[in-house]
């Protein structure tokens, strides 16, 4: 399954960023095969609206799957659109793409359930 | 016609108790026309007590897509700067509260799949004051967080007036239009003051009420409209206002000292010229230096 | 942690003074070194007045974008001013530019463009700084006069805030909110653990209050209310405590008339150090007695 982490920097070993709109970038990887590419999320400078933006971007990548440490309700409806999972990994434990990557093979990590937080106001 | 813009910077310094004084007194002389653009807070209403019979729902045009039509290619999503509208495989969606209503996404659908439809933000008020004042004020729902739009709304609401086209019934009587701007100095304040052809700010001798004057005269100076001052509570605080606007060439056109018996009149809704009829006088001076300023 | 903001609706009822005040009180007791002070009024930041920070470090803040004409290539057919909804193109003897100060920046100019020669550029329109103060650490911030994205702004300083008191685990985070109801207050009251809107007892202070009430509500924010200038006009008050009491909001507090706030403002000093006898220190003093047990009782 080709699944989207939300990290800070540049490869699987760079930290784990807990915020999915604000994310520096995105870890894609194929939980198979542990393949990993990284890119840089185009939200991260947005006015407004970066969730839904963050959204749109990894379903362009073909991800089937996002991993981040919350979701607003914009994001958390997009991704739903596109058909995406998405999963949850608490954000104060210090820990990496690849730590993250493990967990959700060891089947460890759970599924948002609906919205994390009500979003947040830049416009 | 001429427009006056009221404005302070800081909040509480007396903005809507100029304006209102003011129209009062601008009655008397000729039509006035009166715009509460404080949409989040409008209060003049409750000094100049207008029959507010018309109300107008606005808000801003969002839109809406013809899941017919759309062949999900995407430009909607590319072209919207706000992230109002995303495509995500076979889904279009539109998150209202991100829309600025520019329209963009209508433009530049190749399928012309998109129409718009009026998201209501606010309501547009208007009636008479029983002195005769046109007024109309903008009010924005609570929970909503774009104001420009109705304040947009509200600059280009015009007055109905029996059978002369208003616009020309004021023009030739030398009308006044006021406008009660809101607070601070960002882009509300800016939307109130485009256009206008004098700024008068209403600051407090205080530094906190110095400090927001010149934010706000500095919007004044961006926007090329001349400017003048009102000094409201004079007595408290210290003379730095007063040094500022010397060195700025600013000129201080009424002082209004602090005075119980003014403040307790406002607290219960009387316009100060109603309260304290001695100021009737010093309002028309300012409302003549002011006239005569713009069109020498 | 538990982040208080201050709110009023109408303008000039006296937050920053209210805030000020409370972050001296806050430093005198045993929540000294466990503060944290955020200045949400980024329009009008007036609490670094009386605060007199020490800037620690400054950045830039960095808005929406506006439309730019690249004159070399435009050829003047004027499609842009007809996709254009905020009378930001300007056409003058047959060349069109673009009025930053209109521009809402939503790039529908960029893509009619017949010859690509719009293009969107960012622009640096205030700045977001770290200090310390008499009273404990300040996020505060300035958006240059006339801009737009407040919000986004007061949301930086808010997150800024809470981080560093979540790092140095600070109990309580006091943040003076700007008035109105819009962008920047729901930036500024949404997450907070409890709000105290200061009010004064006037017709306009009364309207306002009602609206900020609404919207501190409707982001499920518990709500104080605080009567400054109670005396002015009694009647006022007195219809502020009914109202609050039908809607089951407490009143914590009534704070008089007088000059000395003004005073102490002149002399860039929190009313309750400038003269703490006075008639407002006093009850700004029992006002904070009031309010911290709500704050630090608040559910999480």
């Amino acid at each position: 399954m080709k699944l989207a982490i939300s990290i800070a920097g540049q490869t699987i070993d760079s930290p784990f960023d807990a915020r999915f709109g604000r994310a520096e970038s995105f870890c894609l990887v194929d939980s198979d095969t542990g393949a990993w590419t990284v890119h840089a999320n185009p939200a991260l400078s947005a006015s407004g609206g970066a969730g839904v933006q963050a959204a749109q971007f990894v379903a362009k990548l073909g991800a089937q799957a996002v991993v981040s440490g919350a979701y607003g309700p914009k994001a958390y409806d997009t991704l739903s659109a596109g058909n995406i999972q998405r999963f949850l990994a608490p954000g104060n434990e210090a820990r990496s793409g690849a730590d993250i990557l493990a967990a959700f093979r060891a089947g460890q990590l759970t599924e948002a359930d609906g919205t994390t937080h009500g979003g947040h106001h830049g416009g | 016609m001429m427009q006056i813009v009221i404005a302070s910077g800081k909040g509480g310094t007396g903005k809507t108790t100029v304006a209102t004084s003011l129209a009062q007194v601008a009655a008397e002389r000729g039509a006035v026309r009166f715009l509460d653009c404080d949409v989040e807070a409008p209060n003049a209403a409750l000094f100049l007590h207008p029959v507010l019979e018309t109300h107008r729902d606005v808000g801003i045009r969002v839109p809406r897509v013809d899941a017919q039509a759309c062949t999900y290619c995407g430009k909607c999503a590319e072209v919207c700067q706000f992230h109002a509208i995303a495509v995500v495989g076979k889904k279009v969606l539109v998150f209202d509260d991100l829309c600025h209503g520019c329209g963009s996404c209508t433009w530049h659908c190749p399928e012309q799949a998109i129409s718009e439809h009026l998201a209501v933000t606010g309501v547009i008020d208007s009636g008479t004051t029983p002195e005769g004042i046109a007024f109309a004020q903008g009010v924005m729902n609570v929970g909503q967080t774009m104001g420009v739009p109705i304040l947009r709304e509200l600059k280009q609401w015009t007055p109905a007036t029996g059978d002369a086209p208003p616009s020309t019934s004021l023009r030739a009587s030398g009308a006044l239009e006021i406008r009660d701007a809101p607070p601070g100095a960002s882009c509300p304040v800016v939307e109130t003051m485009r256009g206008a052809d004098f700024a008068l700010l209403v600051t407090e001798p205080t530094p906190f009420g110095l400090h927001d004057l010149k934010q706000v005269a500095a919007i004044a100076h961006d926007l090329g409209i001349p400017a003048g001052v009102v000094i409201n509570r004079d007595g408290i605080g210290d003379a730095a206002v007063g040094t500022w606007c010397a060195d700025r060439g600013l000129p201080i056109l009424l002082r209004i000292p602090m005075e119980r018996r003014i403040a307790e009149a406002i607290a219960s809704g009387q316009t100060l010229v109603d309260a304290v009829p001695d100021y009737r006088v010093g309002f028309q001076e300012l409302l003549e230096r002011i006239v005569a300023g713009v069109n020498p | 942690m538990k982040q208080l903001v201050i709110l009023s609706g109408k303008g000039g009822t006296g937050k920053t003074s209210v805030t000020a005040a409370f972050a001296h009180l806050a430093s005198q007791g045993p929540l000294a070194d466990r503060i944290l002070l955020a200045d949400a009024d980024v329009d009008a930041a007036n609490l670094e007045l009386v605060l007199q920070p020490r800037r620690l470090d400054t950045q830039p803040f960095r808005g929406g974008q506006v439309a730019v004409i690249n004159e070399d290539t435009c050829v003047h057919c004027g499609d842009c001013e007809s996709v254009c909804r905020f009378d930001a193109i300007i056409e003058t003897d047959g060349r069109w530019t673009i009025d930053p100060i209109a521009c809402d920046g939503c790039a529908a100019c960029v893509y009619q463009c017949p010859t690509d020669s719009i293009a969107m550029q960012e622009q640096t329109v205030g700045e977001c700084a770290r200090s310390d103060s008499r009273y404990g650490p300040l996020h505060h911030a300035h958006l240059s006069p006339g801009q737009e994205n407040s919000g986004k702004l007061v949301t930086q300083v808010r997150q800024r805030a809470r981080q560093q008191a979540l790092d140095e685990q600070r109990q309580v985070v006091i943040v003076d909110g700007p008035p109105g109801i819009g962008c920047p207050v729901i930036a500024a009251v949404s997450g907070a653990d409890l709000a105290l809107l200061v009010t004064e007892p006037t017709v306009s202070g009364i309207h306002d209050l009602r609206r900020a009430l609404q919207t501190v509500q409707h982001f499920g924010v518990p709500a104080l209310v605080c009567i400054n200038k109670a005396d002015v006009y009694p009647a006022g008050a007195r219809e502020i405590e009914a109202d609050c009491a039908a809607q089951g909001i407490p009143t914590v507090g009534r704070i008089p008339f007088d000059l000395t706030v003004a005073s102490a403002m002149v002399a860039g000093e929190a009313v309750t150090l400038y003269r703490p006898d006075a008639p407002a220190s006093l009850a700004l003093s029992a006002l904070w007695a009031r309010v911290l047990p709500f704050l630090l009782e608040a559910p999480a």
